[in-house]
């Protein structure tokens, strides 16, 4: 019988009974060959990999890290505070020292959205990966992370939550945003004034392939950890940078990612996105799968895979190599580029249009960051859409330092619910959530604190 | 009238009933050496001076497979497996002759590599070269399209006595179990086979010409015949048939754990009203994992014997026995001379039992009385414990969906259902320490073969159909059609059951209280680019355990306070039936 040489938890939930529609990519059927192949190749009998059954979010894990407008429930089903859960059960069994690493197989996804949620933006309406580590950050008293979000769209969601804080390490690889959704995550993105170095991300070219993933892991990202020394390193593993997947354009491999995992060293690792169900998810999660567990995964091959097919070209290769060195040399030169950012005009406050593909409006975000040196800053955030919402949250960090609470306690108490549909508080350090809402009658209601 | 009959470790009971009521009963100590001679005595013991013509069913438990598979008394058996990328198959590897082709297929049941024919024929020159007699062929997804194994088999030429197949095995998923459970069930098949041949000769050279009924693991029984396709479907009968003998007794209202009380081991289960839990992914025998499919069962090695020690300034009871309880001539104390100087057990070597413990209890600085009861209650709180760990263990399962996960039945046991030796004493000692109903179960000391007795027929069969590539099958029934659309869920389910019920009445089911239950019926709708291609159906059926129907004024009878039947002494004549 094989035994692993880490021991993994894994949470495996396909939601069978939950789809976005009947002919979605986040359907019904998006998991159920994975779970053919996982079974046939008998992984869950393998002595050290654990199945651990999800154990749903709650609201106040999910208050934690987003502002939903109006709340979770209009913006998330039961199968997101299940799947959000999954990150979270794997999280709690490697913290608390049950398994060595931790993997959550489960759908739907999460790294595309954001801190303010008033819908689901790519598949996406509650941050997994967010809720998990906040979670285990209060429960376990972590500080540092490291999320390296392998999918091969850009994490802009999980990017804009750890925008602002230093203790979070944020890399994305991803295909160029000027080829593919959501069009973002360039090597100029490096982070916040109050964190600025600790988002990294480096855009590959359409037809990357193993070498040019692997690259990018060797050059920037283990240099870069090393450095960093991160407590927990999170893996968003999507998939769709596989060479059969129908929405994108990268030639990724299962035993290229299965290299990718092994030599990552994640503790955890959380699945996003990836459609190609049949001739990648499958046989990927088996190699992610055995390469967690430290077993042989050299025989994990597609039906189709063949290496001189998928090759990438000398250009593609020249291309990943020159983007590797700039995203290197601005982590290397993060101090002396934050001190050009802090010079400019208006370095602590952003203006920012986010697009909502599902149901198509756009968000308008003013934001604001207290400067600052000993902790990640507050956030005021006055955010309006072109469907008529109007809403100001205020972020105070969990470690934030007395002056900036004091700042973000201010904007909520002085925040007038004339303006706003309703004013919300996420109080770190109190682990506090509160609203201030317009009643229907137009008078100010009282602050109430929910979770 | 009925016999269950139930060759164990230690003793071999057996019971003779009939609806009104349990006629006869047997207990006899077990020769390891020679089970045949076991069987026939017990046999003896409650059919002397019956009509055979009497008799219409006769159910056998025994240990004949177990004991082969631990001790690995078995015949080499060749395996050929054929599994294309993933898992190395050596890592799988069962005995010396174990030969990998080349050959794949995908998990949608596509062919991806043929099959390599030449390296079949010379594995199977090489099987007759060594003098290997039992083959077994497995191939990766066999259950999804078994096309390659059956191959195999054309291939394999003559030479062999028994071949067994994969896909027939079982209809589930994990290629590493259905290699184990193909080896397992080649190297039991002449033992087996030659075993109940004889047993059949014996029964027929005294009248009794009916169709013999093995017991299962899951708790179910199947006909000799039926048997000796899958041989290692008997295998762990033994547990199976006291879980079936306590489910004579569950009142049907609630769950229940059950706890059959050994001398070394207490072996627990659950019912769900009167179904006993099953394990979802197969049985385990010694170091094989299997997809045998059992009840759900937890083992600890607290029982009657267990060693009773202090060590370090503490108590421990078990996990291991060093022989019989004092009071019935051992040299270590146990819970059962803790029982007997309390008073709880009444026996003449009582003071055997206080001489025993006292030495232990002066390391304690505690009195006898104390110490004894230290001692029972430790027993007690190690069963409790362990039916806590099976009942979470149960719920904890992982489901796949948000239904089941939101409104999934969770166990919540109302009754502790006792058997065993020790029964009486241990259900007394039990109420102490939980609030659920303790109840020991009627006729304790025979439930296990009273449950062999009784238990029905059971089968599962799990049937796939796929609207894209036009096929439904069900490979470890032989059956595969072409479908055509509209080809819907309904029609998988329908077909489904009516394999169920070919598969039980053929293994002996009661064609007219059968009673099938769709356990799972899964649809998916397969789209490609943004088009319906079809739907991929999974459904699984079966027929689960429980009690033959007609029994039960028996029931009620056995679950009795007063006993209005004492078991009749061999040879007493029988009141007309």
């Amino acid at each position: 019988m094989l035994k692993a040489r880490h021991r993994v938890g894994l949470v495996f939930f396909p939601a069978y009974d939950w789809a976005i529609h009947p002919q979605h990519p986040e359907r019904e059927e998006r998991l159920l060959y994975t779970q053919d192949q996982i079974l046939e190749e008998g992984l869950f009998d393998v002595e050290g990999i654990l199945e651990l059954k999800p154990d749903p979010v709650v609201l106040a894990d999910i208050q934690r890290v987003h502002f939903c407008v109006p709340d979770p429930w209009q913006v998330a089903t039961e199968s997101h505070f299940i799947s959000a859960g999954g990150a979270k059960t794997v999280g709690m069994a490697v913290c608390e020292h049950r398994v060595d690493r931790g993997f959550a197989l489960v759908r739907p996804p999460g790294h595309h959205a954001m801190r303010v949620v008033h819908g689901s933006r790519g598949f996406c309406a509650i941050n997994i990966e967010a809720i998990m580590i906040e979670f285990l950050r209060r429960k376990y008293g972590i500080r540092r992370v490291a999320v390296v979000d392998t999918d091969c769209h850009h994490g802009d969601g999980t990017q804009d939550i750890y925008w602002h804080d230093p203790d979070t390490l944020f890399i994305s690889l991803h295909q160029d945003g000027r080829t593919l959704y959501p069009g973002s995550g360039f090597p100029d993105e490096l982070g916040g004034p109050n964190a600025f170095g600790t988002t990294l991300n480096i855009p590959l070219p359409p037809h990357t392939a193993e070498d040019g993933f692997l690259h990018a892991l060797r050059s920037v990202v283990r240099p870069v950890l090393d450095e960093f020394q991160p407590e927990l390193v999170v893996n968003s593993a999507g998939q769709d940078n596989h060479y059969t997947d129908p929405i994108t354009n990268m030639n990724f491999s299962a035993r290229g990612y299965a290299q990718l995992t092994e030599e990552l060293g994640a503790d955890i690792a959380v699945l996003e996105g990836g459609y190609a169900i049949e001739g990648a998810l499958p046989y990927v999660n088996v190699g992610i799968l055995l390469a967690m567990a430290g077993l042989d995964y050299r025989h994990v091959r597609e039906p189709d895979y063949e290496r001189h097919q998928i090759r990438q070209t000398a250009a593609v290769t020249e291309a990943v190599h020159r983007v590797c060195d700039l995203v290197l040399s601005c982590w290397q030169k993060r101090d002396k580029l934050r001190e050009q950012v802090l010079a400019r005009e208006n370095a602590y406050r952003r203006r920012r249009r986010i697009f909502y593909d599902t149901d198509g409006f756009t968000e308008t975000q003013l934001e604001e960051v207290t400067p600052c040196e000993r902790c990640g800053g507050a956030l005021r955030i006055d955010s309006t859409t072109d469907r008529g919402a109007h809403i100001l949250a205020v972020h105070i960090p969990h470690r934030a330092c007395p002056a900036c609470r004091d700042r973000g306690l201010a904007w909520f108490d002085e925040a007038s619910p004339k303006r706003f549909d309703r004013i919300v508080l996420q109080d770190g350090p109190a682990d506090r959530y509160a609203v201030k809402a317009r009643e229907a009658a137009g008078g100010a209601k009282g602050p109430s604190t929910h979770g | 009238m009925i016999i269950g009959l139930d060759v164990g470790g230690t003793h071999t009971d057996v019971v003779l009933l009939e609806q009104s009521g349990l006629l006869r009963q047997a207990k006899i100590p077990t020769d390891p050496a020679d089970l045949f001679r076991s069987l026939f005595a017990a046999l003896e013991a409650v059919t002397a001076g019956v009509p055979p013509e009497r008799i219409r069913r006769i159910v056998l438990s025994t240990t004949l497979t177990t004991n082969a598979v631990i001790q690995g008394n078995t015949p080499p058996v060749g395996l050929i497996v054929s599994a294309g990328p993933g898992i190395d198959p050596e890592a799988f590897r069962m005995g010396e002759a174990y030969v990998c082709v080349r050959g794949s297929i995908d998990h949608r049941g596509r062919e991806i590599e043929p099959l390599d024919e030449a390296e079949v024929r010379r594995a199977a020159d090489r099987f007759r070269r060594e003098g290997i007699r039992q083959v077994g062929i497995v191939g990766k997804f066999s259950v999804r399209n078994p096309a390659h194994e059956l191959a195999i088999r054309e291939r394999l030429g003559d030479g062999f006595d028994g071949v067994f197949l994969g896909h027939r095995v079982s209809g589930r998923l994990n290629f590493a179990r259905r290699i184990a459970t193909t080896y397992l069930n080649a190297a039991v098949d002449p033992l087996h086979r030659s075993f109940f041949e004889a047993v059949r000769a014996s029964l027929a050279e005294k009248g009794l010409h009916l169709p013999l009924r093995l017991l299962k693991a899951d708790g179910g029984n199947m006909r000799l015949e039926a048997s000796l396709e899958c041989p290692i479907q008997t295998v762990l009968s033994g547990p199976a048939a006291s879980v079936m003998g306590a489910v004579a007794a569950a009142a049907g209202e609630g769950d229940a754990v059950v706890m059959d009380i050994g001398g070394t081991t207490t072996d627990l289960a659950v019912l769900i009203g009167p179904a006993p839990v099953l394990n979802p992914h197969g049985i385990t025998i010694g170091a094989y994992r299997t997809l045998i499919r059992s009840l759900e069962t937890l083992s600890i090695g607290t029982g009657g014997d267990s060693a009773v020690r202090v060590e370090d300034g503490r108590l421990a009871v078990g996990p291991d026995r060093r022989g019989p309880a004092m009071v019935f001539g051992g040299a270590h104390p146990t819970p059962t001379d803790a029982m007997a100087a309390l008073g709880m057990l009444p026996h003449p070597a009582r003071e055997r039992a206080c001489e025993g413990l006292r030495p232990l209890a002066a390391r304690l600085g505690l009195d006898l009385d104390a110490f004894a009861r230290a001692v029972v209650d430790t027993a007690c709180r190690q069963m409790l414990a362990a039916a806590d760990r099976l009942v979470e263990a149960i719920n904890a399962q992982p489901v796949y969906t948000v239904h089941e996960l939101k409104e999934g039945y969770r166990v919540r046991p109302r009754a502790i259902l006792v058997l065993g030796g020790p029964a009486p004493y241990f259900a007394a000692a039990l109420r102490a320490f939980t609030p659920l109903a303790v109840r020991v179960v009627p006729r304790w000391e025979v439930a296990n073969a009273i449950g062999a007795a009784l238990a029905r027929t059971t089968c599962e069969v799990e049937f796939f159909a796929d609207t894209e590539r036009r096929i439904a099958c069900a490979p470890a029934e032989n059956f595969q059609e072409a479908i055509a659309p509209p080809y819907g869920l309904k029609d998988a389910t329908a077909r489904a059951l009516a394999l169920l019920r070919v598969k039980a009445l053929a293994r002996g089911a009661n064609p007219d209280f059968l009673e099938m239950e769709v356990v799972e019926a899964q649809e998916f709708h397969m789209i490609r680019g943004f088009h319906t291609t079809g739907k991929n159906l999974r459904v699984r059926v079966q027929v689960k355990p429980g009690l033959i129907h007609g029994y039960d004024a028996l029931l009620a009878h056995l679950s009795a306070p007063a006993d209005p039947l004492p078991p009749r002494a061999a040879g007493e004549a029988l009141p007309p039936c």
